[in-house]
């Protein structure tokens, strides 16, 4: 009888052990990695200076005099998320509510798969398909010379953050006890008020949480994005070629070298701290969430 | 006199019923909800056989019997919540004041004339003025003043209005247990159905909640008819005026409550009433 106790107390004790030693090589990964980034980030905006960094306009790595001004693609990255958010996230919510709450069980459970389906596949497919159909459409559709800019990417972009916006606004909207909406409809409440009036607020928590999703999503995605913006340094405009933070740094980074390279750095270091940022709200919200 | 000439209108012409809406004609302890020959389908489930019931305006009508007997249901049928459980089946005449429920009235207009109260106390999570005011903003109602009023009478009503005057913008989850199922009364009533439909409204109560839910079902009996679902038999005896004690999706026996346990006249109802089963 002791022996047996003996032994599950070593066993809990060795996996106790495993799962620490697994715990802190997680989270001493992200550390070395932000560390990382700091360290490599600060050298080139120390030698450029944080304003003329931050905010020059013309960023010309390779020329004989160099410029290293990157607020052309923090606009870009920021007007692309805020573009692809403003339509994305209504059409991702009410598609989320048409899934959970109109439609019937089959046709439901068919789209929540090919939703699932959708958020498993690779940017680079959706980078490829947006070059194959949608940069010849907005050229067509707009009289462009060429079709590979900022709206192009938008347009993939909100493909892309659909997934997480629906499963997630959709998972917040079914989680909403059914006694709130026997409760609406009781009062004389239809079906559409009870979704507006009573189901949305009560999943509020939820359904910001996939806006913050979708944002990070959008902000940090780089393969699909390059190939359909065109990926010229311009400052942002609708049907300009432009560049996002991420595109900056994967379409230099191969051949890049010195200071370039150390700028390079620096722009993931400013990449890192938007994410950061978007995962602190997310976490806020969630923890509101927990609050109530 | 008037009210004579009326009545005498609706007996005449049967569809005069339908336009009039004819409650206020109806005297006391006259029929409100007319039930003939209902029968239920869950499915293949026929959960309640050849049901007929009379229950009277401005009075408490208990519906009692064990655990899945057709009393909820049959409850629900009245303002056709049951419309939302898939594969249900309804045959039968049900009439509110004349009005076919099922075929002359309109589903959302139904069920503002015919509250309901449930099992759960089930406050939205939002402020308490936000809860009570639902209803009418559901029905359009913009007015601040209307609204400020409504609230107040209903709260008053439902008698909670001391105990959250001071604060009807916070939250109505911070109420407790028996203090949100008033809340819900009093959400139900502000819209000023003629009928209030209660499922086992203290079942998640204590006895002192459960004892404010009660008077305050004797004193909603002035304006509302209630009909009430409940498993505490002392509860039917306290507060309804009828009863009817259903068994197997069947409707044993129905009528007054003092009647009714006193000299029950069907051997399952004496068997049920002094606890031989259930």
């Amino acid at each position: 009888m002791d022996k047996v106790k003996k032994t599950g107390h070593v066993l809990d004790t060795a996996m106790n052990a495993i799962f620490t030693i697994c715990g802190f090589l997680a989270v001493a990964l992200v550390i070395v990695i932000t560390v990382y980034l700091v360290v490599s980030g600060i050298p080139a905006i120390k030698e450029i200076g944080l304003f003329n960094f931050l905010f020059g306009t013309v960023w010309k790595s390779t020329g004989d005099n160099p410029s290293y001004g990157i607020l052309p693609f923090i606009l870009t990255s920021i007007i692309g998320t805020f573009g692809a958010m403003l339509i994305g996230f209504p059409l991702g919510l009410l598609c989320a509510v048409c899934i959970a709450k109109m439609s019937g069980k089959r046709f439901s459970g068919i789209m929540r798969s090919i939703v699932d389906l959708m958020s498993g596949i690779p940017s680079v497919v959706f980078g490829l398909v947006g070059m194959i159909y949608v940069v010849p459409a907005v050229r067509e559709m707009f009289n462009l010379p060429d079709g590979a800019n900022l709206f192009s990417a938008i347009v993939v972009l909100i493909i892309m953050i659909l997934p997480s916006v629906i499963s997630m606004s959709e998972t917040a909207i079914r989680a909403v006890p059914k006694e709130y909406e026997e409760a609406s409809l009781a009062l004389g409440a239809n079906k559409t008020e009870t979704i507006f009036n009573v189901t949305i607020p009560a999943a509020k928590s939820g359904i910001l949480a996939s806006l913050v999703l979708g944002t990070g999503r959008a902000i940090g995605e780089a393969t699909a994005v390059m190939m359909v913006a065109g990926n010229v340094a311009n400052m942002p405009g609708l049907f300009k070629s432009v560049r996002f933070l991420t595109t900056a740094i994967v379409s230099e980074m191969a051949y890049s070298s010195g200071l370039q390279r150390q700028a390079l750095f620096s722009i993931a270091l400013v990449l890192f701290v938007f994410i950061m940022i978007v995962n602190l709200i997310l976490n806020l919200v969630v923890k509101r969430k927990k609050d109530k | 006199m008037k009210a004579e000439l009326e009545i005498a209108k609706v007996e005449n012409d049967d569809k005069e019923i339908r336009t009039v809406q004819n409650t206020e004609i109806l005297t006391e302890g006259e029929t409100l909800i007319d039930v003939e020959h209902m029968n239920l389908w869950y499915g293949e489930n026929h959960a309640i056989k050849d049901v007929s019931i009379a229950i009277p305006q401005n009075r408490i009508t208990a519906l009692i019997g064990p655990s899945g007997c057709g009393k909820s249901t049959f409850l629900k049928s009245l303002n056709r919540m049951n419309d939302l459980v898939e594969g249900v089946k309804i045959e039968g005449k049900l009439t509110l004041a004349g009005i076919d429920i099922y075929k002359d009235i309109d589903v959302s207009v139904l069920r503002r004339r015919v509250g309901m109260v449930f099992q759960k106390p089930n406050p939205f999570p939002m402020s308490i003025y936000d809860n009570v005011a639902y209803g009418l903003r559901v029905q359009g109602v913009r007015s601040r003043v209307q609204l400020d009023e409504a609230v107040e009478r209903s709260l008053r009503q439902a008698a909670i209005w001391d105990e959250c005057k001071d604060r009807l913008k916070k939250s109505a989850l911070g109420l407790s247990g028996g203090q949100q199922q008033r809340l819900c009364i009093a959400r139900t009533i502000a819209v000023e159905p003629e009928v209030v439909l209660m499922d086992e409204p203290t079942s998640a109560l204590d006895p002192i909640s459960t004892s404010k839910i009660e008077e305050l079902a004797l004193e909603l009996r002035k304006h509302y008819t209630i009909v009430i679902v409940t498993h505490n038999m002392q509860q039917a005896a306290r507060i309804a005026d009828k009863t009817a004690f259903f068994l197997l999706g069947e409707l044993i026996e129905y009528g007054d409550t003092n009647m009714m346990f006193t000299s029950p006249s069907d051997d399952r109802t004496e068997a049920y009433i002094t606890g031989r089963f259930g």
